[in-house]
């Protein structure tokens, strides 16, 4: 095993074991308080008291959608970014996200602010901005750098639409459909969190076998070509791929902006890896989801959307990380 | 200029000049209908009346010069910072896709109206203002600070992630702000639309003068900056003080931005927009192009004022709807017309 390999191996490892003793402390905290082996005790015991009701019926919703759901946006990114080959490629910058939101606005302007209408039509708004922006990009197939700017246009229509949509809904609506527009995590109970999941866990195998192709296009359209992948099919299943992964976790949870952006950069500088290393960024989103929703929950005085919190703290770090980056490459001259 | 040049020099500057009276003529044009059109009909010959102090109706002179008048000088001031602060960021950092908002101007803005709104509870635009314009600065500041450590001066790319890094961070507390306070949060949502209907004349007062001083600092660098273009070992050998050019640009940047954003709040695509189309106009020369983008800014934002006042009667659009819808395309079609590299 190469010496970046073991790095690599070491860093996923750390990464499941803190996001494992994450989700446990999770599981303890709340109006009752659990020690660690209590919340064990509770999941792995066979009696059904109280503890277990709230553990199991009450929390582990909560924090499983954190962990999934901020995987899948971190794979989403980096699924993104990796073709691009730009940090700005990832879905919430090329509108996919604002996408999502307008068709939840849509559906709360018109169909009234019901689960269903807005659940799909956020599904709806995100895949068919997916497809616009890809139709607008594609010319001679899709170049990464034109699929971002494409995208950044895009948004930025969709947003003004939005705020114009927002500033004429009655106050009320407009108060609810901004909330859900930060995106929260905290409402969602096994009901609405196992179709998600499912769907989810359907993607997996798919993201799993897209790697190699992955790898191949890291490389270069004409290196790709040549290794025998055809370039174009295989672009476009990864941006399905991509699309999907973030239209469902929006659809669910509103718009949790910048974990695809964020995890896929922070796990590609602890690895120090040249490409975008798609594990380490998953168990990241999983892991930032998880301490955003935590620190919404329990530090914060007041109740906050998780999505608020995760801008804020993946972009500190981020902008951190380029900072110390900078400074090192400074004294490297 | 070199002699290979000097053929086609005389029909290029003909080409030019005739560029930028038709840019102007358009201009006054736009002034023109934006006194002359609004949701009151008031007949042309009344509002020059009303203009000029001759006899005309009081609900005339209290329309034209009370509301409109400020609205249209709003929205000069408005275009000509934004679309300075556009050419200028794009000129300094060679990156044709810069623009004000992405290098988050706007969320740095938008921040410290929410502080003032959530926090100290001022609710009157006169007063915000100068929190929208401190923000904006200390926004712009922070960008080009972390952009200029050690080896990410020299990368856009760096700086362009630096400023959507710190954005997200500030549109994160701001958000959290406004969802945790009502007030606030409606305060927020007549700001961030990016609308002039709301100017006065103690507001425009009090911004035009910083916003003047900004405008003169991008006309001081306009000459430097097209020597900057062609690298920094080039400029430096034609006797540029990089340092000062850095220097007087990123404060023009600054003034012309954080003035037009405390003005009418978040405005997009204008700042991106103007500086191409300019360039597209004319060919590829800074003191030309921001000539040309000084005209062409201002009559897009007064334009899109316009088009929001009567597209959909009774209500209005807000301007920065129909710059996004406007600009959007051009910037969708700048990136498929040729192979755009960089950022």
């Amino acid at each position: 095993m190469s010496r970046a390999a073991r790095r690599r191996a070491a860093l996923n490892l750390t990464l499941a074991l803190i996001g494992l003793l994450g989700a446990v402390l999770a599981l303890g905290l709340g109006d009752y308080p659990l020690t660690p082996a209590q919340v064990v005790e509770a999941l792995v015991g066979s009696d059904s008291g109280f503890a277990r009701t709230v553990v199991v019926e009450w929390r582990a919703p909560r924090v499983m959608v954190a962990l999934a759901f901020g995987a899948a946006l971190a794979t989403s990114g980096a699924l993104f970014q990796s073709l691009t080959r730009n940090p700005l490629g990832s879905p919430d910058v090329i509108g996919l996200s604002t996408g999502s939101y307008t068709g939840a606005l849509v559906a709360m302007a018109w169909a009234g602010s019901g689960r269903l209408a807005t659940t799909s039509g956020a599904i709806v708004g995100g895949l068919a901005t997916a497809v616009l922006v890809y139709v607008l990009a594609h010319r001679d197939g899709v170049q990464g750098f034109r699929l971002i700017v494409v995208g950044i246009g895009v948004t930025a229509m969709l947003h003004a639409f939005n705020l114009f949509l927002l500033a004429r809904l009655r106050e009320e609506t407009a108060m609810t459909a901004a909330i859900w527009g930060a995106g929260s995590i905290g409402l969602i109970g096994w009901d609405r969190a196992l179709p998600a999941l499912a769907v989810l866990a359907a993607l997996t195998p798919l993201t799993v076998a897209a790697a190699p192709a992955l790898r191949q296009l890291e490389l270069g359209d004409d290196a790709a070509g040549g290794h025998g992948l055809r370039v174009e099919p295989a672009r476009l299943a990864i941006l399905a791929l991509g699309a999907a992964l973030t239209a469902v976790v929006t659809a669910s949870a509103g718009p949790i902006a910048f974990i695809a952006l964020a995890a896929p950069q922070i796990a590609q500088r602890l690895t120090r890896s040249p490409g975008t290393p798609l594990l380490a960024s998953a168990l990241l989103g999983g892991l930032g989801l998880l301490a955003a929703d935590l620190a919404a929950q329990f530090v914060l005085p007041m109740a906050v959307p998780t999505g608020a919190v995760t801008v804020v703290l993946g972009g500190a770090y981020l902008v951190d990380l380029m900072i110390r980056e900078a400074r090192s490459d400074k004294t490297a001259r | 200029m070199s002699s290979s040049l000097s053929v086609s020099a005389p029909r290029r500057l003909s080409r030019r000049l005739a560029a930028l009276t038709a840019v102007l003529v358009l201009l006054a044009g736009t002034v023109l209908a934006s006194l002359a059109v609004g949701a009151r009909a008031i007949d042309p010959a009344e509002v020059w009346r009303a203009l000029t102090g001759g006899p005309a109706s009081p609900e005339a002179i209290a329309t034209v010069v009370g509301l409109r008048l400020p609205r249209t000088v709003a929205g000069l001031l408005v275009g000509l910072c934004l679309g300075l602060a556009g050419a200028v960021i794009q000129g300094l950092t060679r990156n044709p896709l810069a623009d004000p908002g992405i290098l988050g101007v706007n969320a740095g803005a938008a921040f410290f109206v929410a502080i003032a709104v959530g926090v100290f509870h001022i609710m009157s635009p006169a007063a915000y203002v100068w929190f929208a314009f401190a923000g904006a600065l200390a926004a712009t500041g922070a960008v080009f600070l972390i952009g200029s450590w050690g080896s990410m001066g020299s990368s856009p790319a760096r700086l362009v992630l630096a400023g959507m890094a710190f954005g997200a961070v500030l549109a994160g507390v701001t958000s959290i702000i406004r969802l945790s306070n009502r007030q606030a949060f409606n305060a927020m949502v007549a700001w961030e639309i990016g609308s002039l209907s709301n100017t006065t004349w103690p507001v425009v007062a009090g911004v035009a003068p910083l916003a003047l001083v900004g405008c003169l600092a991008a006309a001081i660098v306009a000459r430097p900056l097209g020597a900057l273009a062609l690298g920094d070992d080039l400029a430096q050998a034609l006797g540029s003080r990089l340092a000062v050019t850095r220097l007087v640009g990123v404060l023009a940047i600054t003034l012309t931005a954080g003035a037009a954003t405390a003005l009418a709040g978040p405005i997009g695509f204008v700042g991106l927009m103007a500086p191409h189309v300019a360039r597209w106009l004319i060919g590829p020369d800074q003191p030309w192009i921001m000539a040309l983008t000084a005209g062409l800014a201002p009559t897009v934002v007064l334009a899109a004022d316009i088009a929001g006042r009567v597209l959909t009667p009774p209500g209005e659009l807000p301007a920065a709807t129909l710059t996004a819808f406007v600009g959007a395309p051009v910037l969708i079609g700048l990136a498929r017309r040729r192979q755009a590299r960089g950022l």
